[in-house]
């Protein structure tokens, strides 16, 4: 099994997450340039953090012209795991493989703090390590995360339990004061209809170690290295 | 990792000859359902300074796109609004509006 970490020009998580994956839950990982357009040394796909091509027009709108990204739609149709974090998310929204969109946070601030997110569902490759309700502490770093969609898409993701992470308090209750960001429903994180393409606005691979004051984000990377590891098993 | 940027040579004649024949002017707008802090803070802004009867700003996006003489002003149009359409505006939260403008044709 085998991680790749996309680098786009502006991806300033990248090192952050080939570190957790190739230290903290010991898998072997590639940093893969955003020019490469073929993925089929790798089993999951992630797409980092950062600010890719400066942001400029809208988050993550020149990056999903990327060589790479028409690759990564392949790898996802397939099957592939693939996990969008902060810019990784707002990429993923904007190339059409997670519905919705990245506005800019309501009070129209970079927020840059630990929130807890509330694990809303096991059932995806992302979380099946995680236990329902549990709160995670994790740190955001974003001036655009407030998430949108249509009446029509929040009903769809609520009925087939695709919101994966809700902001919350400690405690895990959703509260307007909970929401850093103005985010619809409280929303941090969701997935695809199938359930193997996952975006979220926290960065877990901040908060991997508890040198870093919290080590509850590598839940994440131990569920996707199981799922992994359950994959190559089954072939 | 460098990306390797190719610098083309320049073929005075051939500038000449695509210098650019039209302006097209794209507006970006955030969709009415789609809540603008940016605009609002400006509206309180101007509020604050004084200026009065104002009920509403709400920002967004201005694109001046030049097009070369080599396609008629239809063909402009339709190119512009698949840029506009595609790369410029987000459908999920932006209507975009293209105007031609052929005052600039030669």
């Amino acid at each position: 099994m085998k991680f790749g970490v996309v680098v786009f020009p502006g991806s300033n998580c990248d090192h952050d997450t080939y570190h957790v994956i190739s230290k903290v839950i010991g898998q072997p990982v590639d940093f893969i340039w955003h020019r490469q357009d073929n993925l089929s040394d790798y089993d999951a796909i992630i797409l980092p953090g950062g600010f890719a091509y400066g942001d400029y027009l809208r988050t993550g709108a020149i990056a999903r012209f990327s060589p790479v990204m028409g690759a990564v739609k392949q790898f996802a149709s397939r099957g592939g795991i693939v996990l969008g974090i902060c810019n990784g998310f707002q990429i993923l929204c904007e190339a059409g493989l997670l519905p919705g969109a990245l506005l800019r946070n309501d009070k129209l601030k970079f927020v840059c703090k630990h929130v807890n997110i509330r694990v809303e569902t096991t059932d995806t490759p992302f979380t099946l390590r995680c236990q329902r309700g549990q709160t995670l502490s994790v740190p955001i770093a974003h001036g655009d995360g407030n998430y949108f969609c249509d009446e029509q898409t929040l009903d769809e993701l609520r009925r087939e339990n695709r919101i994966i992470f809700r902001y919350s308090d400690a405690r895990g209750l959703i509260t307007p004061e909970a929401n850093p960001n103005g985010s619809l429903d409280s929303i941090a994180g969701i997935c695809n209809r199938e359930r193997n393409v996952l975006g979220l606005m926290p960065h877990p691979e901040r908060a991997s170690e508890e040198i870093l004051s919290s080590a509850d984000g590598r839940i994440i990377f131990y569920s996707l290295a199981d799922t992994l590891a359950e994959l190559a098993k089954a072939s | 990792m460098p990306s390797r940027i190719s610098i083309v040579p320049r073929d005075s004649s051939r500038i000449e000859q695509n210098r650019s024949r039209m302006k097209a002017r794209v507006y970006v707008t955030l969709k009415p359902s789609v809540l603008d802090p940016q605009g609002k803070a400006i509206h309180h802004a101007v509020e604050g300074i004084g200026y009065h009867g104002i009920t509403d700003v709400r920002q967004g996006k201005y694109f001046e796109v030049a097009v070369d003489g080599s396609l008629s002003p239809d063909e402009a149009r339709a190119e512009v609004e698949r840029i506009a359409r595609d790369v410029l505006s987000n459908p999920v939260i932006e209507d975009y509006r293209v105007e031609l403008d052929s005052s600039t044709e030669a």
